[in-house]
């Protein structure tokens, strides 16, 4: 029995890395991706089953409660969830996961399993990062969900973090070198001190840097999981963590250069919520249109360009949009969707935006692939987008938001701004692009002017 | 158990690796949610861990904390799940796509 039951989870491990590794390749294109996560779903629902066959176990009806509870709150939760409010649930799901690799540390060393010496040290690195990804994922919650609004700031912080992960590894440290002795004490402050430098690195962070540190601690509690495996001699854990350790590290990288952001200076400087002050305004005056004219300017334009921003989504426009889009096209209007990076709270995000609306990703283009495209454009349409249309990110050294990648709106032939009133973007900078010779703005709340413009279109 | 050690270990952790980052660096922008989401989702296989880490348990204060880590594990691989797929399975082109609704 003992040997059947072994090779069948063993197997069943097996299959279940295949199967993730299998469905995050088919997750990287949108025709295949659906089916990745099942099959990936699929992997984890039978590692999960055959785990309960495995020898020398007791605490099953607890066990079975646990994931009952775990199981349905997420369940629920997820379902619930606004596609708006996404970013941060994936952050308190992440934070989860290194809550468990952190517990499964916690229970190893207060038992004080007979571990070799590798496996102790990481069984205690893993340990300390799971508890790090745990604390610091809550406050990233915290602070997409609106719970946490300031950023706490000190001088020396910097020092002071690093004087808190000192201490841990020395604590982590002695753990190893008293290997074989049990050690309470010190195992209850490795854990303190790593839940609480979680909490100190991640406080000072601001809001619109959020997405780069959760893609960062979503793959830190990958590798805690990974390093948990090598404790338990799981291989499953160990390629499914490693997997997705290495794999969101270069997320992380990829999301913090579309933020022109490096990731030491994320981590680091506390900027992310800086309010410039632009030294001079730009030249020009704002000059406004109303719903009609725009109307006729789009239904008589051979291309428009949408570029929609997180405003549009606050304002919920998204489906009147997708409406516009619809009834530009039955006018043979070539519509496409110029998405930013970071038009959404996170890389990708809008585009989640937009599916939920209706929009076909097939008429969703990233700003690589659109960038040439807005000079042969007649109208660029601006929803809710501010600082990605910034042309002072190409021309003005001293502005903060110098070398970011930008949308080249300036460059259609006439640019429409859907603005609900004057006012700086999310940077506090000044938009130049508002004040062009091709630009006219368009007040009012985004979803109304919106729903004017499809009646006004259809009337044409 | 197969008791995974020494270089077999390492073989392991650099084989997936690089796994990793060859799967996830032709992806798309517009992926880049969704994908952070699945990846997030794999990272629940710690459900496994943290069920064996249960069933050794023994004193009360190990069964709590590994009953909370189970809870937490659960949390992470049906939460993450559920909402990958809601995301992924909004994603259609237009082709797939019947007229629009209005």
């Amino acid at each position: 029995m003992p040997i059947g039951a072994q090779s069948l989870i063993q197997a069943s491990y097996f299959v279940a890395a295949a199967l993730f590794i299998f469905g995050l390749k088919r997750m990287s294109s949108p025709k295949t991706a659906r089916g990745g996560i099942v099959w990936a779903g699929v992997g984890m629902l039978v590692a999960t089953l055959i785990t309960f066959l495995s020898p020398a176990m007791h605490n099953y009806a607890l066990m079975t409660v646990a994931i009952a509870i775990g199981g349905v709150i997420a369940w629920i939760s997820g379902k619930r969830v606004a596609m708006t409010d996404m970013p941060q649930m994936i952050a308190l799901y992440n934070g989860m996961g290194g809550g468990a690799a952190g517990a499964i540390a916690a229970v190893e060393l207060f038992a004080g399993e007979a571990l070799g010496r590798a496996q102790l040290t990481l069984g205690v690195l893993g340990g300390i990062i799971g508890a790090v990804s745990f604390a610091g994922s809550l406050i990233a919650f915290a602070k997409l969900q609106g719970l946490i609004r300031r950023s706490i700031r000190f001088r020396g912080q910097n020092y002071v973090n690093l004087l808190i992960l000192v201490v841990t590894a020395l604590v982590g440290a002695i753990i190893v070198l008293h290997r074989g002795e049990n050690m309470p004490a010190h195992v209850t402050i490795l854990f303190v001190l790593s839940l609480v430098l979680g909490l100190t690195m991640t406080l000072p962070i601001g809001g619109a840097d959020m997405p780069v540190v959760i893609s960062l601690y979503n793959a830190l509690t990958g590798l805690a999981v990974a390093f948990e495996g090598f404790v338990l001699d799981n291989a499953a854990m160990i390629i499914a963590g490693t997997v997705v350790g290495s794999a969101g590290t270069l997320l992380t990288q990829l999301m913090a250069k579309a933020m022109n952001r490096s990731l030491a200076n994320v981590l680091f400087s506390g900027f992310g919520e800086t309010a410039a002050t632009s030294a001079s305004g730009p030249a020009g005056t704002l000059k406004a249109i109303d719903t009609a004219d725009v109307a006729v300017m789009l239904g008589f334009s051979e291309k428009v360009i949408v570029v929609p921003g997180y405003g549009m989504a606050v304002a919920q426009a998204q489906h009147k949009v997708w409406e516009l889009a619809q009834a530009l096209l039955a006018r043979d209007v070539t519509v496409k969707f110029a998405i930013h990076p970071v038009a959404g709270r996170m890389p990708g995000h809008m585009n989640v935006l937009l599916a939920e609306a209706g929009v076909p990703y097939d008429l969703i283009y990233d700003a690589d692939e659109i960038n040439s495209e807005f000079e042969t454009a007649d109208v660029a349409l601006i929803i809710g987008a501010n600082d990605v249309v910034n042309p002072v990110a190409r021309t003005d050294k001293s502005s903060p938001i110098y070398g970011m990648p930008i949308l080249n709106a300036d460059k259609a032939k006439n640019v429409i701004v859907i603005k609900r009133g004057q006012g700086a973007g999310f940077s506090g900078i000044e938009n130049a692009l508002f004040y062009l010779d091709n630009t006219r703005m368009l007040y009012g709340d985004g979803q109304a002017k919106a729903a004017e413009l499809v009646q006004a279109v259809k009337q044409l | 158990m197969i008791h995974i050690d020494g270089f077999i270990a390492l073989y392991i952790f650099m084989l997936a690796a690089f796994t990793g980052y060859e799967v996830i660096s032709r992806v798309p922008v517009i992926l880049h949610t969704p994908l952070m989401s699945g990846s997030n989702f794999v990272h629940g296989i710690v459900l496994v861990g943290a069920m064996v880490a249960m069933g050794r348990a023994n004193t009360p204060l190990e069964i709590g904390i590994a009953f909370l880590g189970v809870v937490l594990a659960a949390g992470n691989a049906v939460g993450g799940y559920v909402v990958t797929e809601r995301m992924l399975e909004m994603f259609k082109s237009s082709k797939a796509q019947p007229k629009a609704k209005h």
